[in-house]
C-alpha cells in the first residue's frame, strides 16, 4: 500500500467515567484505510493501552463498532476516505452505553434487553420429532428473514435517541430479534414475545424517528420491524384487551 | 409508553381527527358572512348536539394531550415513577375541566 506523504488528525477518547480525555494522534494517511486500520495503528505504534474490540475485520462478528465524527460507525468497513473531514477523525465509543474504558463499551445493557424482549427461541417440537418443514416462500418466513442478518453491533442502539432519553426503552436491535422471532413459523410462543414488547419500555415508546434504519451497517430497517409489533400488540389488544 | 397509554393515544386521535375536520368545516361555513356571539350562542345553547360533539372532543384531547405530555415529561426532563403519574393526570383532569367548563358554558348554562 503506497504511503502517502500526510497525515490524519485523530482525536480518541480515553479513560472512562470520570477520568474520560481526548487525545489526539497524528496517523499516517493511507489510500486504502479503514477506522479499525487508524486505531490499530495507534494502538501498535503509539500506545499499547490503548483499549478497543475488534474480532473479524470483515463485518461479520459485530464488535467493533466505535462513534466516528459523531456517528455510530462498523469501523472494520468504514472507509476514512468517506467519514473524514479535512482529514480529522474523531473516535468514540459507542453511545448510549456506559464506557468500560477507551473505545470499550459495556455491551451488558444492549444484551440484556435482547433477553428482555423475548427474542428467544420458543420449540415447538422436541428433538425426538422429526425437522419441520418451512416454506421459504412463506410470508412471514420472509418477513423474518429481513431481520436475520442482524450481527448485534449495537450501532442502532447508539443511534436512536429514544434510547438516550428512555432508559427502559428495549431498542431498536433487541426489538428487531422479537419482531423475527414472532414471524418465524417455529415459534411456539408468540403471545410471550408481544407481553414482552408492551411493557414501559417496549415497541410504544419508539418514535419512529429511523435513526436505527438508516444507520444500520446492513441496511436491515428495524423501524419497519418495531411498527410490525406494533401493528401484532395492537391486534392482540383488541383480541384480548390488553 | 406501554401498550395501554398506546392504545388510549391512538384512540383519543382517531376520535379526534373527524371532530377537528368537522369543526374547522362548520366554523369556514358559519363565517362566510360574518358572525356575531350571540349568533353563535344562538345555535348551540340548548343543543344537545353540540354538546356530544365538542363534548367528545375535549375528552379525547384530554386523555390525547395527557398521555402525550407525559412523554415529553419523561424523556426531556427525566420525570417518573408516581410523580410522572400524577402530573399526567393532573393534566389530563385539568384539560377536561377546562374544556367541559367552555363546552357547557356555550351549550347548557
Amino acid at each position: 500500500m503506497e504511503v502517502k506523504a500526510e497525515f490524519l488528525n485523530v482525536t480518541v477518547s480515553r479513560g472512562s467515567g470520570d477520568g474520560v480525555y481526548q487525545e489526539a494522534f497524528q496517523v499516517p494517511a493511507y489510500d486504502n484505510q479503514t477506522v479499525l486500520d487508524v486505531v490499530s495503528w495507534i494502538q501498535q505504534n503509539v500506545d499499547p493501552t490503548l483499549t478497543y474490540r475488534f474480532a473479524c475485520r470483515v463485518g461479520m462478528c459485530g464488535s467493533c463498532a466505535m462513534m466516528v465524527n459523531g456517528q455510530p460507525r462498523w469501523t472494520c468497513r468504514t472507509h476514512v476516505k468517506k467519514v473524514s473531514t479535512n482529514q480529522k477523525l474523531k473516535i468514540e465509543p459507542l453511545r448510549n452505553l456506559p464506557v468500560i474504558k477507551d473505545l470499550v463499551a459495556d455491551m451488558d445493557p444492549f444484551f440484556g434487553k435482547w433477553v428482555e424482549a423475548e427474542g428467544v427461541h420458543h420449540p415447538t417440537r422436541t428433538r425426538y420429532e422429526p425437522i419441520e418443514q418451512i416454506d421459504p416462500q412463506d410470508a412471514a418466513r420472509t418477513t423474518a428473514n429481513e431481520g436475520i442478518e442482524c450481527i448485534n453491533c449495537a450501532v442502532c442502539y447508539a443511534a436512536c435517541d429514544t434510547v438516550t432519553n428512555n432508559a427502559d426503552y428495549l431498542g431498536p436491535a433487541a426489538l428487531q430479534r422479537a419482531w423475527t422471532v414472532y414471524n418465524d413459523v417455529k415459534d411456539a410462543d408468540k403471545s410471550a414475545i408481544l407481553d414482552a414488547v408492551s411493557g414501559k419500555g417496549g415497541c410504544h415508546s419508539c418514535h419512529s424517528i429511523g435513526s436505527c434504519t438508516h444507520y444500520c451497517p446492513n441496511e436491515l430497517n428495524p423501524m419497519q420491524a418495531i411498527a410490525g409489533l406494533k401493528r401484532a400488540t395492537s391486534k392482540s389488544f383488541f383480541k384480548k384487551g390488553r | 409508553m406501554d401498550i395501554r397509554l398506546y392504545m388510549a393515544q391512538r384512540l383519543s386521535a382517531l376520535v379526534m381527527a373527524p371532530l377537528v375536520l368537522g369543526h374547522i368545516a362548520v366554523m369556514i361555513y358559519a363565517v362566510q358572512s360574518g358572525i356575531t356571539t350571540a349568533e353563535i350562542l344562538g345555535r348551540t345553547q340548548g343543543s344537545i348536539l353540540w354538546f356530544l360533539f365538542y363534548g367528545t372532543f375535549v375528552l379525547a384531547v384530554s386523555v390525547h394531550a395527557a398521555v402525550g405530555v407525559r412523554v415529553i415529561l419523561n424523556e426531556w426532563l427525566g420525570i417518573k415513577g408516581n410523580t410522572l403519574n400524577l402530573l399526567s393526570w393532573a393534566i389530563g383532569i385539568g384539560l377536561l375541566l377546562l374544556g367541559g367548563r367552555a363546552v357547557l358554558a356555550v351549550t347548557f348554562l
